[in-house]
């Protein structure tokens, strides 16, 4: 060996001791581990797409920014495919295995009910971030999304108001599907509204020929439309076709599902829906968020509002954790009891409610028109998730665990 | 009053359509070949992914159709040759590769061609009768249903290429001894069952949502419709659909759509009781 090479090799060792002194430094702050349950694959994989993307670039973003608490983030994606059993696998191995320090996902209510109990059993964070049927009380999670009072009690008395009181409904056949329309029954009949005809489908169907005719037979003013999913997004396209031609009102349609992007015009003609976010928003704020996003991401269709609030999940763990000083569940709730949790988001400023640990959300009530522009109809302004605090969930007293609806309120106690 | 006769007509043949449609080529490559195809659903999404891009660059929507059942067919050949002609002898493991097949697609399409793809719209028509309105497409729809019934029928049982397909199927040893060229009717009849697995494809196209897993819609349905069926694919298919069409349509009608499901499934669970040879095992029975 000559000296040249010797000298090389002395440089060589130099500079990987260097490095090992610098891993080390870094070990003493390890990454925090953010666990990820999104479907990107499977039925719903087009709604998951945008959720793992918004993920995505709200992590980047703060790690570019410094941290949480000066440490980086780790993002750990599984994909359950849609599918409940395997969302709880995935919960287990997450919260177990790879002992992450929050978890965020989950799409449809029954993979969050799936996912519930084994994040129950931790004690880790467990954001979901969909909007969704609401009455969740339970300390382990803080939604993120719009709930029945932000979106039903606004849109439906809205719809009777300028279409007239008679409803006829068709949901998907599982528990978001099932509650929503008991949520429609509650507040059509305190409005003094007829619900005419009521259809629960089965995931996975696709033909609605019957399911038009049966709605014509039924005669509405209205359609109250919580199908779920592509297959029974093709009743759109159907009832279109059939020449249905009746307004249709959603909490899930174009903003989440964006049909209107999906479907050739006119199928969507006439939908409204009640929303925190839809890609149409212009403020500056979200116009620069949309910059953003479409930057990172160039073959986004649409950034829906699931994605949006996945990626304000990111933030609000932050904000929480910043603020706590700590990555504890414990002092993260003492920071929400104090009613101070709060992020800037795109749409504005969201915080989170002491008593439910849901979001407020600034809403805004969207058409549809016949090429599928989206127009603003009313800005509701910011509306707090007010209902589970109301009927008696306090969860800086009592951790309840369950699912309310309003048939199934708690005790009094 | 007619405007109901009309409406149950109507619903019936959307169902019966929907049933025949998915079921014809399977009940070719299942029924007569004996492969369990698990790819069925892919080939009928193969023909609405192709319809709906040759109708995006400017093809008109007939036209697109049919060359997208082509397409799906001239897959169907290459897939026999290169994968389904081993397992003609190991009908479980041909569930296995198929199976495998499918996975592989399904991802594949999600990963190249995205999770949705923008529809391209049911063609234009409708029509009042009574208080209801219908669509005139799934008329068109009924139409080719009964089409593509006739279009077999008359392959398999009027022209010499049926006689020699049939007779392969039943008895291959045989009809090579005679002359016959196995190979080439195995591989021509599994061409013809994917092309009409891309023709139900192109057919729904434009009055469904396009994502990769959308064949799995169909699947339920067709491999209930060609079991049920039995034996004999020909005389049993459309028998089949005829009796699953009435009675989920009559579930649906009064019910709605859970019961519709449930009971047609619960109809195919008896019907396996007790003719295990399925529907045509009577009616070639009572034929003899």
């Amino acid at each position: 060996m000559n000296s040249g090479r010797k000298l090389g090799m002395v440089l060589l060792g130099a500079m990987l001791g260097t490095a090992a002194g610098v891993s080390v430094a870094r070990a003493a702050e390890p990454p925090l581990k953010v666990g990820l349950l999104e479907d990107v694959s499977g039925d719903l994989a087009f709604m998951g797409m945008p959720k793992l993307h918004g993920s995505q670039l709200a992590v980047e973003e703060i790690n570019k920014s410094g941290g949480i608490l000066g440490r980086q983030i780790e993002l750990i994606h599984l994909d359950p495919q849609g599918d409940n059993a395997r969302y709880q696998e995935f919960g287990r191995r997450l919260l177990n295995r790879d002992k992450v320090d929050v978890l965020i996902g989950g799409i449809t209510s029954a993979s969050r009910e799936a996912l519930r109990p084994i994040v129950d059993r931790t004690s880790t964070p467990y954001f979901y971030t969909n909007q969704y049927e609401g009455g969740v009380c339970d300390a382990s999670m803080i939604s993120m999304g719009a709930v029945p009072e932000q979106q039903f009690s606004t849109l439906i008395p809205w719809m009777v108001e300028k279409f007239g009181k008679k409803v006829y409904v068709i949901a998907a056949d599982y528990n978001f599907g099932q509650i929503s329309a008991e949520w429609n029954r509650k507040i059509m009949k305190d409005l003094g509204g007829e619900v005419v005809g009521e259809e629960f489908i089965p995931l996975g169907v696709s033909q609605f020929a019957q399911t038009i005719q049966n709605i014509q037979k039924a005669k509405p003013d209205w359609l109250l439309t919580i199908n779920v999913g592509a297959a029974q997004d093709s009743f759109f396209e159907q009832a279109a076709a059939a020449n249905l031609n009746l307004p249709m009102g959603s909490s899930i349609k174009v903003m989440l599902g964006f049909e209107h992007k999906r479907f050739k015009p006119p199928a969507l003609n006439n939908m409204h829906a009640t929303a925190n976010w839809f890609e149409e928003i212009d403020t500056p704020e979200a116009t620069e968020f949309k910059k953003r996003w479409h930057a990172k991401f160039p073959d986004e269709l649409y950034i829906n509002d699931m994605g949006y609030n996945a990626y304000n999940a990111l933030y609000m763990y932050k904000a929480l954790v910043e603020k706590a000083k700590s990555i504890k569940l414990d002092d993260m709730r003492k920071v929400i009891a104090t009613g101070d949790a709060c992020i800037d988001a795109p749409e504005g400023k969201v915080c989170i409610d002491p008593k439910s640990q849901h979001t407020s959300h600034r809403m805004r009530l969207i058409s549809v028109g016949p090429k599928h522009e989206v127009k603003v109809e009313k800005d509701y302004g910011t509306i707090q998730p007010y209902w589970l605090g109301e009927i008696g969930c306090d969860l800086t007293k009592k951790n309840d665990k369950d699912q309310y609806t309003p048939s199934h309120l708690p005790k009094k106690s | 009053m007619s405007a109901e006769v009309f409406s149950v007509f109507y619903q019936f043949a959307d169902v019966f359509a929907f049933l025949i449609l998915s079921a014809a080529g399977l009940a070719i490559v299942f029924g007569m070949m004996g492969v369990i195809n698990m790819a069925h659903g892919e080939f009928i999404m193969c023909g609405a992914y192709v319809t709906v891009g040759l109708v995006n660059l400017g093809v008109p929507l007939a036209i697109a159709q049919i060359l997208a059942a082509l397409t799906a067919g001239l897959i169907g050949v290459a897939v026999e040759f290169l994968i389904v002609r081993r397992f003609y002898k190991r009908p479980l493991d041909s569930l296995l590769a198929t199976w495998g097949l499918s996975l592989i697609v399904t991802q594949s399409m999600l990963l190249i061609v995205g999770s949705a793809v923008r529809g391209i719209g049911t063609p234009e028509g409708s029509f009042a009768i009574g208080g209801y309105t219908f669509s005139t497409y799934r008329l068109v729809l009924f139409g080719c249903a009964v089409a593509v019934l006739g279009g077999l029928y008359i392959v398999f049982m009027k022209t010499r290429f049926g006689v020699i397909a049939r007779a392969t199927m039943q008895n291959a040893a045989m009809a090579k001894a005679l002359g016959a060229r196995t190979g080439r009717i195995y591989s021509i009849s599994f061409g013809i069952g994917t092309g009409l697995a891309g023709l139900c494809g192109a057919l729904y196209a434009p009055t469904m949502t396009l994502i990769p897993t959308m064949g799995a819609t169909f699947v339920v349905e067709s491999f209930v419709t060609v079991v049920i069926g039995g034996a004999n694919v020909l005389l049993g298919t459309a028998p089949a659909a005829v009796f699953l069409a009435i009675i989920r349509m009559a579930l649906n009608a009064s019910y709605g759509q859970i019961i519709g499901q449930i009971g047609m499934l619960v109809a195919v669970i008896l019907i396996i009781r007790v003719l295990p040879e399925g529907l045509s095992s009577v009616l070639v029975r009572r034929g003899r």
